[in-house]
């Protein structure tokens, strides 16, 4: 490491120029994800500011993001909802998957990308962004609407199949065979199987081995399983992201609410940094010609979501008004494509890391808007809201 | 009134219910013990119309009007406004007699007069408890009944496994 001082001042101006860039983006009823990656690109190799004193720092530091973001996700769902998700919206989170990962298709063969790209550019299409539609749904005070549970299932389903594609796609990235890629998926499922009995037969153990009466203890235990979890699951191949999901998921009831307020502070300092530090990697020169296929795939999939939100909610008696806002409300990409053009940048394909930040940057300024004004879109259209078609 | 659950994953659970005056009507109970009462548009019956938030602590606060507060006030009422009937509260400590049994086995009618009206349970309150609702450690038993049977049951509902006061009377021979 270089200077401290040097150190400190980057990372200072880094962190106050975070925050100002939250409260404009609070200000316009904006995620601050897009304004974090407009931040890394502004401090980044090619920005007018590039950051060198502290990149080994913000490095590691991005990846303890990844890890907080994923363990914060799987403390969000209990098991008795993603099963109840699972036995209701099974054909919703396929269709799904197999809507949206359309669009990741379709441009990466367009661009003549290599297969990794490919499936992971089908990905980072494929998966809404919790984080922020969560925090749509109550800022539009939509949490009692009848098409929210179906919105909710459908992110539960996503972030669930998560934890099966990230193996998959390191398995493709390293250039495995099927084989491989079958072993992946196996051990995939194995584990967040194992998970989900973890939390419910052994929960009264596990909640005694990590709680404590002081907040300090339970921070520090929490944290050090998930990254000794991550560590084996990175060593046997799977992602470290998917350990740190199956801690979240394995961890009781009773003690993921207390985690979930311990460990919040934590996740957003770390997850803004994991956000700067990759618009950080990102050349803004080199952005410049990727805008059009971003746009083309951001127009493709926000057209998937549509269909997705459209057909889940049309599962719940939800009328075509309802729809097309369970649609417009998924449209929103942020955390979780980043992390997957992230491993994909890791595996070497950094075209995707340039086509996500672009991507990204669309759908996540685009998408809340348009959930915004569904219902002025659904007037435009006719859409009818039915009553009595519950 | 009956209310249909629904599963919130990741935000909390959500009751529906439609009122006798025909008003569609939801509460979602956040996992922090926030809730949200929410109307629905005449238009568009899937989308929330005028919504009320309370922070947890006013959701206790309100749960208390609505719910545990009343049955105790119904029952103060019920005891002033017939002389010569009482009212009171047991609690059955965890270990005795009938932590774990069902509210029938105390025989609490036949061996006192008195009549169990509800169970508090921690935050929740059961009225009007049948025979079959099981008892555990901790939960206070309201009862009414006079002077003497509340006595009765007090000893009764304070017994320890091993004891047996009050053995219910056999059944009367023709």
């Amino acid at each position: 490491m270089k200077a401290p001082e040097l150190v400190f001042l980057e990372l200072g101006v880094i962190f106050i120029g975070v925050s100002l860039l939250g409260i404009i983006a609070r200000r316009f009823g904006l995620s601050p994800i897009p304004l974090y990656l407009l931040a890394g690109l502004f401090f980044g190799q090619g920005g007018f500011l590039p950051v060198t004193a502290s990149g080994s720092f913000v490095t590691v530091a991005a990846e303890i993001g990844v890890l907080l973001l994923l363990l914060a996700l799987g403390l969000q769902f209990s098991p008795e909802e993603l099963s109840a998700s699972l036995a209701r919206h099974r054909p919703s989170g396929v269709v799904d998957l197999a809507l949206n990962a359309i669009p990741g298709l379709v441009i990466g063969l367009a661009l003549r990308w290599p297969w990794p790209a490919i499936v992971a550019l089908a990905g980072l299409t494929w998966i809404s962004s919790s984080g922020i539609i969560a925090q749509l749904l109550g800022d539009l005070g939509r949490t009692a609407n009848r098409e929210t549970p179906a919105i909710l299932s459908v992110l539960v389903l996503e972030d669930l199949a998560m934890a099966v594609y990230l193996p998959v796609l390191l398995v493709v990235l390293s250039r495995g065979g099927f084989v491989q890629a079958l072993v992946g998926v196996s051990m995939a499922v194995g584990a967040v199987t194992m998970a989900l009995i973890t939390a419910t037969r052994a929960s009264y153990r596990v909640g005694r081995v990590l709680s404590h009466t002081q907040d300090e203890q339970v921070m520090l235990r929490v944290l050090g399983v998930t990254l000794l979890v991550a560590a084996a699951t990175q060593s046997l191949g799977a992602s470290a992201a998917v350990g740190a999901f199956l801690v979240g998921i394995a961890i009781p009831e009773d003690l993921a609410e207390r985690a979930r307020a311990i460990l919040g502070p934590q996740r957003d300092l770390f997850a803004a940094i994991f956000f700067v530090s990759f618009g950080l990697s990102t050349d803004p020169r080199q952005l410049v010609p990727l805008l059009a296929p971003a746009s083309a795939l951001a127009l493709l999939s926000i057209a998937t979501k549509i269909a997705t939100g459209w057909y889940a909610a049309a599962r719940d008696g939800v009328a075509p008004r309802g729809r097309l806002r369970a649609g417009l409300t998924l449209v929103p990409r942020g955390e979780f494509s980043v992390v997957i053009a992230g491993i994909a940048v890791a595996g070497g394909y950094p075209e995707v890391g340039l086509l996500a930040t672009a991507y990204v940057l669309i759908l996540a300024v685009v998408g809340p808007i348009l959930a915004r004004y569904s219902d002025s879109i659904a007037g435009r259209l006719r859409l009818g809201a039915a009553p009595g078609h519950r | 009134m009956n209310f249909t659950e629904t599963l919130l994953p990741g935000v909390g659970v959500r009751y529906d219910a439609t009122t006798r005056a025909g008003v569609a009507l939801s509460i979602v109970l956040d996992r922090e013990g926030g809730a949200e009462v929410a109307t629905y548009l005449r238009e568009d019956p899937d989308a929330v119309d005028r919504c009320f938030r309370f922070s947890p602590h006013e959701a206790a606060a309100i749960a208390e009007i609505l719910g545990g507060t009343r049955v105790g006030t119904r029952v103060a009422d019920l005891s002033k406004e017939v002389p010569g009937l009482c009212s009171g509260r047991f609690t059955i400590a965890p270990g005795s007699r009938y932590d774990g049994r069902r509210l029938g086995d105390t025989k609490a009618r036949t061996r006192t007069g008195c009549s169990l009206v509800a169970i508090v349970r921690g935050d929740t309150v059961l009225a009007a408890p049948g025979p079959h609702e099981a008892l555990h450690g901790g939960d206070i038993v309201v009862a009414i009944g006079s002077e003497l049977g509340l006595e009765d049951l007090g000893v009764i509902l304070g017994m320890t496994p091993e004891e047996d006061a009050f053995p219910v009377p056999a059944p009367q021979g023709r």
